[in-house]
């Protein structure tokens, strides 16, 4: 019988947005669910997350971003893991994000979006149906 | 607080109170009912609650640990009279995008009655990038103004006058540099340093265990900020030289107990470093100021603030022997609890933020910014700033609490309370002692991994319907889209980064690679490095050449992960 692999995460703070509350309360939340988990800590550049998230072959990558710099940063993250050839991830992402800003985000290739308020089990569920192992 | 015959009889009475009371609680049993809503009553943080308060829940003395209003301890408050004598500073925290449109912003907020400004930093600015800084990318001008050099700072206080307005700067890692661009300014306008008013953030410590913004580690920090001590003593008698912060950790997931106790521990950190130094307390802690955070549980809050008041008194007399009365007076800024707001039904966020605004108010501050109700979503509107400056504007004219001093004193829940949180305090106060104090306790993680464990617990709580949030897990409805949010101008990275390559093409290119140089042997010895700040500021370095000297110099600061 064949154990199963768990799920690998990525939490990941992109940009210069000090506010990691909500990181910290997903990468346990996701640890709790079984998943295992790997915490970029504050002030990642899009290199940076990628490199990691290659070397660690993360099934997830969950970016949270509050500064406002989502428009520029997650779309970035994308870029850079389909020009390495690692666009088999799922990347999600969260944070204060207006809706009006979402649809952009998930045509640059962001799964989905979780704003505040949103249960921790939200993103457990998506990230349990839609991975790809 | 009472005598002894007294106490012994309404120890009876409480007794029979209590049997009474179970007594109906058994008969409703019998019937399968319960008394009471839920299985058990808890503060916004979590202690717990008793059905009643008593005098017998009072036991303490009421001139050592309550005493008058502007004396030691200064449980009361830290003015005779408090508001009688004139109200607290309304100070909206406000700046975005350019330092045009920021300036506009504040003449707007004067315009409304607010008596006093507060500035928001964009995080290039508070981390020591310039607005071309490739780290820059896509955050200029989004959470705060972006501001490179004294050019820009320049326009963002444009036609507003310095020796009228106090202003609070919220500058950490750099706080130094953006002081001397204060003071640069000021003489441009003909004020000197001396007629300056306001304030600096300047508290290094909790950017590692809570906000996240530091560049340099502990140690050349901690010189900076003794040095800012020492240059404001001398030459900047009326700025507040920090303003040591506890709404960070807060906001982080503290509890208001944790809150304090890590606040007033880095206090502990901030005067021991600058006695070590070689400065005397009574010259620089008069000028100490502190920032509080302002959430939900009303009476709990207003105890917190109580007793932080306390405690520092006590510190401040008894550890480091301070002699003057100033030096032992906590004053504090409130903001409202950011975190308690919700994206959904935001309107709700009003009554929130008029809770807290009393919260503060009963509990004594200095001065108070309101969050927006849209701050869940987005940098707030110029509508929602109008009614967060109006809800103070309300609480200060119309609710009467403002008209006597510490009314809340007392009553037997909030002087329990308060001296519940104080005891809390001081015991994490002497564990951190025991670690080494503040900058030791952050650096093995102990700080980060309390505010954590508080924060999750709360987290798990809210999501099993422990704890309601009105709107959020409770009382929910299907809503449209919020209309109207602030949005920062795309291409305001751009523009800015054009500037500044702009404003460097100007310069004298000579003056200012030597000004540089100069600042990296000051930055290399031990004097005090105020005064080549301010020549640097006057000669237009910018912001990041200047912090890309002290990186050179200093090192980075590495953090600890904790999770």
């Amino acid at each position: 019988m064949m154990t199963e692999r768990k799920i690998r995460v990525l939490v990941a703070k992109p940009g210069l947005d000090g506010h990691d509350r909500g990181a910290k309360i997903i990468a346990r939340a996701f640890r709790d669910a079984g998943f295992e988990v790997i915490y970029t800590g504050l002030r990642q550049t899009p290199e940076q997350i990628v490199a990691v998230s290659i070397q660690e072959d993360v099934d997830v990558v969950a970016i949270s971003l509050l500064s406002g710099a989502h428009g520029t940063l997650m779309p970035k993250v994308v870029k850079l893991l389909r020009e390495k050839g690692a666009d088999d991830k799922l990347i999600i992402g969260g944070g204060v994000i207006p809706d009006d800003d979402i649809p952009a985000l998930k045509e640059a290739g962001v799964a989905e979006i979780f704003t505040p308020g949103t249960p921790t089990s939200v993103p457990i569920e998506f990230i349990k149906a839609n991975v790809r192992q | 607080m009472y005598d002894k015959e007294k106490l012994e009889k309404i120890k009876q009475d409480n007794r029979n109170y209590e049997a009474d009371w179970e007594k109906g609680v058994e008969k409703l049993a019998a019937k399968g009912k319960k008394g009471e809503r839920k299985d058990k009553f808890v503060t916004g943080s979590g202690a717990s609650v008793n059905q009643l308060y008593t005098p017998l829940d009072i036991d303490i003395d009421y001139r050592s640990e309550i005493g008058f209003p502007g004396q030691y301890p200064f449980t009361r408050g830290v003015q005779p009279n408090m508001y009688r004598g004139r109200f607290w500073t309304m100070r909206q925290y406000a700046g975005f995008s350019s330092a045009e449109e920021s300036n506009a912003r504040y003449k707007y907020l004067l315009e409304q009655g607010q008596t006093g400004l507060s500035v928001a930093f964009d995080l290039p600015t508070q981390i020591g990038y310039d607005s071309d800084h490739p780290m820059s990318e896509g955050e200029v001008g989004k959470v705060g103004v972006a501001i490179d050099s004294l050019a820009d700072m320049e326009i963002l206080f444009n036609g507003i006058p310095l020796d009228k307005v106090s202003t609070s700067m919220t500058i950490n890692a750099p706080a130094s540099v953006l002081l001397a661009f204060y003071i640069a300014v000021g003489e441009k306008q003909g004020v000197t340093p001396d007629k300056l008013n306001g304030t600096i953030q300047n508290d290094i410590l909790k950017e590692y265990s809570a906000r996240g913004t530091y560049i340099f580690p502990p140690t050349p920090s901690m010189r900076l900020i003794t040095d800012i001590f020492d240059f404001c003593t001398r030459n900047v008698p009326n700025w507040n030289t920090i303003s040591i912060s506890g709404y960070h950790i807060r906001e982080a997931g503290s509890t208001a107990s944790q809150e304090v106790a890590f606040t007033l521990a880095d206090g502990i950190a901030y005067v021991n470093a600058a006695i070590i130094a070689g400065l005397d307390v009574d010259t620089f802690a008069g000028r100490l100021s502190f920032f509080f955070n302002a959430h939900n549980d009303l009476l709990e809050e207003v105890a917190k603030f109580r007793a932080a008041r306390r405690i520092w008194a006590k510190l401040m007399k008894e550890r480091f022997k301070a002699k003057s009365e100033r030096s032992m007076m906590l004053r504090f800024h409130t903001q409202t609890g950011g975190s308690t707001l919700t994206a959904q039904q935001p309107d709700n966020n009003i009554v929130r933020v008029a809770i807290q605004t009393l919260a503060a108010v009963l509990g004594g501050t200095q001065s108070l910014h309101t969050n927006s109700k849209d701050e869940a979503l987005a940098l707030p509107a110029e509508d929602s700033v109008r009614i967060a400056l109006r809800t103070q504007q309300i609480v200060a004219y119309e609710s009467g609490v403002t008209e006597t001093v510490d009314p809340l004193a007392g009553s037997y829940y909030v002087e329990a309370l308060t001296k519940r949180i104080e005891d809390e305090a001081w015991a994490y106060i002497n564990k951190i002692d025991e670690l080494g104090g503040a900058v030791k306790a952050i650096e093995q993680g102990y700080i980060q991994k309390e505010i954590q464990d508080a924060a999750y617990e709360y987290q798990k709580e809210v999501e099993a319907g422990k704890r309601v949030v009105v709107g959020m897990n409770k009382f929910q409805i299907k809503e449209k889209p919020p209309q109207g949010l602030l949005r920062v101008d795309p291409s305001m990275g751009f523009l800015q980064a054009k500037k500044v390559a702009e404003m460097k093409s100007k310069r004298d290119g000579n003056m200012v690679q030597a000004i540089l140089d100069e600042l990296r042997s000051a930055a290399k010895g031990n004097d005090n490095m105020m005064p080549i700040m301010l020549k640097a500021a006057k000669a237009y370095c910018t912001e990041g050449e200047i912090c890309d000297v002290l990186r050179e110099v200093f090192g980075e600061y590495t953090p600890i992960q904790v999770l």
